[in-house]
């Protein structure tokens, strides 16, 4: 397999900026009011419903033209009975956990949550867990 | 606002019956009315002991433990010392006996507010995982560069072992010895293989490494490969992981791309090549020998060991096997020092586990713990308690190679040594949680059916002594054993440990093993009185109608049999002869007036 070429590359001296270039880009500060979105996409949060949140999610995300925020899927967070989880991040970090999101939630938390900065209640994982 | 306390009530049945769960519903009420839901939690625990003077309640983290405690005292409670942090006197517990003052202290060296730590788990859930530059900026490919330029393949295993790293695939074998023994033998090709073929029931955290956090592994891997002096590795993942096949590929693929895996990594001298192989999902396969077998396209079977595979594995030549968790804590240890990594644990399990929870508690799911944390933190502090009052009963570790733990080991720090010395395993990190629901000897078919299922066939003891077991076992459950069946299963159960060809046949027994020893009384009860206290094995339980029921006809009409008959208003009857002990009248009723006996 040989898939590489010269130019892609990675070198060792490459590796901090990459660093820290992508931690500012997954931290969203460099926008203003940044957030950024993750939706846990392993096996366990596809199989309870996450692949349309995340659509939806991005759906609304191009619709209302919303620069400030990215979506991205990730993997297995560890609360598998509160799949799917939604996890909000704001540029300074502070993260806010949703659970057992559906579909039609993701229109709420993009209103409340990124327009209205309001956390949506109901979904929140301390409701949730015991 | 983080979690600043939680009321813990006893929900033992005695505690039960004096009203505890009432006076968890007020407590629930109260907070509510003060608005500190998310503040302060409501647990309702298994038996907390000294339920002489029950309903106990205990408020952490101070640990004032109220005793005789009635509905009508929780607004005093929610008010007095959940808002003012006052006792109150009137309820709490001052003279106590000395038996009663031990279990106490007990509770006061329990941490309800266990921390997970997260090293193999540390980018799942976080990163994008198609995203190698996510990756990168979590200290990625920085452990990997390390060592391709400021340190020797000697002092990379040197590292490794200095940091007592074990195999978390079950066995706990000393990482650094097995890639010791591998870089010592010389060789033209030397092969690095990451076992991703997970078969325990209830275990996935290699699945969500591999899903979460792929480059990782491949990151960990490449490092193996310098360390021991080889070019070329094989994942051996299961096909029915596809999300995960599908992930760790384009991984490597991306890698491929941005010259972190092919020729001349970073422009260095050493390359490091690497490939997924799918499993077709046989357990076996998870024995390193039987996978090295079902790579080279042979039939997935175990041989006789020595040789070990670090001397002659996968085409004869020199081969580390290590399991996904175990890869996903290198990059970490060589990035941070093994000094920092022997800091966590116990004395001789490093480190953290990942652990798979499931069965019945309130929390499922994967978390990752320090070696050393009781069974008791795991279950009723991360994993929330038994669910719906019931009590605690046991957990089986380590899937169809482990055993059962009951409540007189919640308190033994978990790590490789102690789960072996209590009769189980490690194991892959499988932990399922058993209530007062769940019958044992059912358990320990359930489990050896599986092993019967998935015996390669390979030698005797394995293929025919674990098909015999499996059948004492279902007379058992019909109620049809003898008391000479259970030193019949144990004779059988030693003879297969002492002579099965690999690791599984020979763990294979211990589910019956544990059983027998931790829970002898429910086999008793199933061959002497013919009885399954658990009320699960259909053959030894009967359906009754209590004087409870109102006579409103649901059960008649779920019964697909026609075997309930009575008239409406009236109390129905099961007729014992026609019932199949489906469980379906049971299920329909609102009243709870059918019980199993």
């Amino acid at each position: 397999m040989k898939y590489f070429s010269e130019e892609n590359m990675i070198l060792i001296n490459d590796l901090k900026k990459i660093k820290e270039d992508t931690i500012k880009k997954m931290s969203m500060s460099e926008v203003e009011e940044g957030f950024r979105i993750v939706v846990g996409m392993a096996t366990c949060g596809i199989t309870a419903g996450a692949k349309p949140v995340y659509e939806s999610l991005l759906t609304l995300i191009n619709k209302l033209e919303l620069n400030n925020v990215s979506v991205v899927q990730v993997g297995c967070i560890g609360e598998c009975a509160l799949e799917p989880i939604v996890e909000v991040y704001d540029a300074q970090q502070n993260r806010t956990t949703y659970c057992k999101v559906k579909e039609n939630d993701a229109e709420r938390i993009i209103n409340h949550h990124i327009l209205a900065k309001e956390v949506v209640e109901d979904l929140l994982i301390s409701k949730h867990r015991i | 606002m983080g979690l600043l306390a939680q009321v813990i009530i006893c929900g033992c049945p005695r505690c039960m019956e004096k009203g505890s769960e009432l006076i968890r519903n007020e407590f629930i009420k109260q907070i509510k009315k003060l608005q500190l839901e998310d503040e302060i939690k409501v647990i309702m625990s298994g038996s907390l002991g000294l339920c002489d003077r029950g309903p106990i309640v205990i408020m952490y983290p101070e640990t004032t433990f109220y005793v005789n405690v009635n509905v009508s005292d929780v607004e005093e409670i929610c008010m007095e010392h959940l808002l003012k942090g006052n006792i109150i006197e009137r309820l709490a517990i001052v003279n106590f006996t000395e038996e009663e003052d031990i279990k106490i202290k007990k509770f006061k060296e329990m941490n309800f507010y266990v921390k997970q730590e997260r090293i193999a788990l540390r980018n799942c859930g976080i990163i994008n995982p198609f995203d190698i530059n996510e990756y990168i900026a979590k200290d990625g490919f920085f452990a990997l560069t390390k060592i391709l330029t400021e340190m020797t393949p000697m002092q990379v295993v040197e590292e490794i072992s200095k940091s007592g790293l074990r195999g978390r695939g079950g066995g706990g074998f000393l990482t650094g010895l097995k890639w010791s023994l591998a870089a010592k033998n010389s060789s033209d090709q030397k092969f690095v293989i990451c076992n991703a073929d997970e078969g325990d029931p209830g275990a996935f955290m290699d699945r969500a490494v591999l899903e979460g956090d792929p480059y990782s592994i491949i990151e960990a891997m490449a490092i193996a490969g310098y360390a021991i002096g080889s070019s070329q590795g094989y994942i051996y993942v299961r096909a029915e992981y596809p999300l995960a096949v599908e992930r760790i590929n384009f991984a490597i693929q991306e890698a491929y791309k941005n010259g972190v895996l092919g020729s001349n990594i970073f422009k260095t001298d050493f390359s490091f090549f690497l490939e997924t192989r799918l499993g077709a999902g046989a357990f076996v396969c998870g024995e390193e020998t039987a996978l090295i077998a079902s790579i080279e396209g042979e039939r997935g079977m175990p041989r006789n060991k020595p040789p070990f595979p670090a001397v002659s594995g996968l085409w004869k030549k020199p081969t580390i096997i290590n399991n996904v968790e175990t890869l996903a804590n290198i990059p970490v240890i060589i990035n941070r020092g093994a000094e920092w990594f022997t800091k966590i644990g116990t004395e001789a399990s490093k480190g953290t586990k990942v652990f798979a929870l499931g069965g019945k508690i309130a929390n499922t799911g994967l978390l990752e713990i320090p070696m050393g944390t009781t069974l008791r933190d795991v279950i009723y502090g991360i994993g929330g308690g038994i669910p719906n009052g019931k009590k605690f009963k046991a957990v089986q570790t380590g899937g169809p190679s482990g055993g059962c733990l009951t409540a007189n080991d919640l308190d033994t720090p978990i790590d490789y040594d102690n789960l072996i010395a209590l009769g189980s395993m490690m194991g892959s990190g499988g932990m399922i949680v058993m209530d007062e629901d769940n019958c044992m000897v059912d358990v320990a078919r359930f489990f050896l059916e599986f092993t019967v299922e998935e015996s390669c066939g390979k030698c005797t003891p394995c293929r025919e002594g674990t098909k015999r077991m499996l059948e004492i076992l279902q007379k058992i459950t019909k109620g049809e054993g003898c008391l000479e069946d259970l030193d019949e299963l144990e004779e059988l159960a030693y003879s297969i440990k002492d002579s099965a060809l690999c690791g599984l046949g020979q763990t294979a027994p211990n589910p019956v093993l544990s059983t027998l020893k931790n829970f002898y009384n429910e086999y008793y009860s199933h061959v002497v009185d013919k009885k399954c206290p658990a009320g699960v094995c259909r053959d030894l339980i009967k359906y009754v109608i209590t004087d409870a029921c109102i006579g409103c006809g649901k059960c008649k009409r779920n019964c697909p049999v026609d075997a309930i008959s009575g008239n409406t208003r009236q109390k129905h009857i099961i007729d014992q002869n026609l019932c199949i002990r489906c469980g379906a009248c049971k299920m329909a009723c609102s009243f709870h007036a059918i019980i199993t006996e």
